[in-house]
């Protein structure tokens, strides 16, 4: 592994290595280099599997992460490829061409995040949400329980009252 | 015939997915008439529901005891609780025992259990299929989900209270009941319909702009009929 971080600082400037665990090594790289970090990866280092994009929220520093876990199945190895995107105009590149199945996981961070990936394959179809048309609700300035309270009718909670003071009041009701 | 389909059909964005043969086509009939098929379309009423009528005070109780003692259970699990069906069917608790049996079509079921947690994906194959059920028709909610919202009462997915998408008949409280409180629910429907007092069917027509508007108000793609019987 030392070898081939060694070659990817080299390669795409690679930062931030970390060995997080065993056989995986976490690392952030620019976000239009991922493309190219990734095809590398597949066709000339092993790592045939794209195991997950999953998205974080970074709304203090106003930016969207994107991890890509890749794995090589023969070393058993795992990579995580971290790359920033802006918030405000949130669009990255896709990678359906390197991966099929990397479509479906852009669709959902589409839906959950509002992260375009223009040219990923019915990535503006509806994947669990049906006519969602308020904020991403994954993304942290979506505030999920003043919409449920807006839309689904909560019931009313049980009162509750302080024993000792209700004990006063119905014992003692002209005390104060 | 394909090249027709295509020729016909080549600026429907929404098709773009379908096989040829389930698009929108014409067919020439014998006679030369021609038919406009539109194969994924569903047929339905048009007409709203109506109330029944009680019958004979006699006749009426004699029914309600025939309803109570079979059961039809559509086997429909929303969220956690559904795993809590099957056992209810094995022979340690056998449910079949007290008439209760589990049905695959909402067209032969009378009762149906949510059991658990409704997201409004969910809610909208439930109110189709609740409404596709034959009169009398009952419903039995399962756990706090259903009650309050549970666990997920803040969620952005996730509905709070059942009682305002369908007339729930029994609760159950719980997260999750176990399968003796689900037959201790089923004793106690068995008693409600006995009574006479299990009357959500005829309480969903009455009141049924009011559910109307609490379904269309949660899910907001409404792109089904209104009436789905």
């Amino acid at each position: 592994m030392e070898n081939l971080i060694n070659k990817l600082q080299d390669m795409f400037a690679v930062k931030d290595v970390q060995d997080s665990k065993k056989n995986q090594i976490l690392l952030t790289v620019k976000a239009s280099k991922v493309p190219a970090l990734l095809s590398f990866l597949k066709e000339f280092e092993g790592f045939k599997v794209l195991v997950m994009i999953s998205s974080v929220d970074w709304i203090e520093i106003g930016k969207f992460q994107l991890s890509y876990i890749v794995n090589d199945p023969d070393k058993k190895n795992d990579l995580i490829i971290r790359a920033f995107i802006s918030r405000k105009e949130a669009s990255m590149i896709s990678i359906h061409s390197l991966w099929g199945h990397a479509s479906t996981f852009q669709r959902e961070i589409k839906e959950m995040y509002g992260i375009d990936f223009p040219g990923s394959p019915r990535v503006d179809e509806p994947f669990l949400l049906e006519g969602w048309d308020d904020t991403p609700p994954m993304r942290r300035d979506f505030d999920t329980k003043k919409y449920s309270e807006e839309t689904f009718f909560p019931r009313p909670g049980r009162e509750s009252n302080d024993p000792a003071e209700y004990m006063k009041k119905r014992l003692y009701p002209d005390e104060k | 015939m394909t090249e027709e389909l295509k020729d016909n059909n080549i600026e429907q964005v929404e098709d773009k997915f379908l096989a040829p043969e389930n698009r929108k086509h014409t067919v020439t009939g014998p006679e030369g008439e021609i038919i406009h098929v539109d194969p994924l379309q569903d047929y339905y009423c048009n007409e709203r529901p109506k109330a029944e009528d009680p019958r004979n005070k006699i006749v009426e109780k004699f029914l309600n005891w025939a309803r109570a003692e079979s059961l039809w259970v559509l086997g429909f699990g929303t969220g956690c609780g559904s795993i809590e069906i099957p056992p209810l069917l094995s022979p340690r608790f056998d449910a079949y025992r007290f008439g209760v049996a589990m049905r695959a079509t909402p067209r032969q079921s009378s009762v149906i259990i949510i059991s658990g947690y409704l997201a409004v994906k969910t809610l909208k194959r439930v109110i189709r299929s609740y409404e596709q059920m034959q009169n009398p028709k009952f419903v039995i909610a399962l756990g706090s989900c259903t009650i309050n919202g549970g666990m997920y009462w803040d969620s952005y997915n996730t509905i709070n209270r059942l009682d305002y998408y369908l007339p729930v008949d029994v609760y159950v409280a719980g997260c999750m009941p176990r399968p003796e409180a689900i037959l201790a629910a089923f004793d106690k429907l068995k008693t409600r319909i006995k009574e006479g007092r299990a009357e959500g069917a005829n309480e969903y027509v009455e009141k049924f702009d009011w559910y109307k508007a609490n379904q269309k108000k949660v899910i907001k793609n409404w792109n089904m009929p209104d009436y789905n019987w």
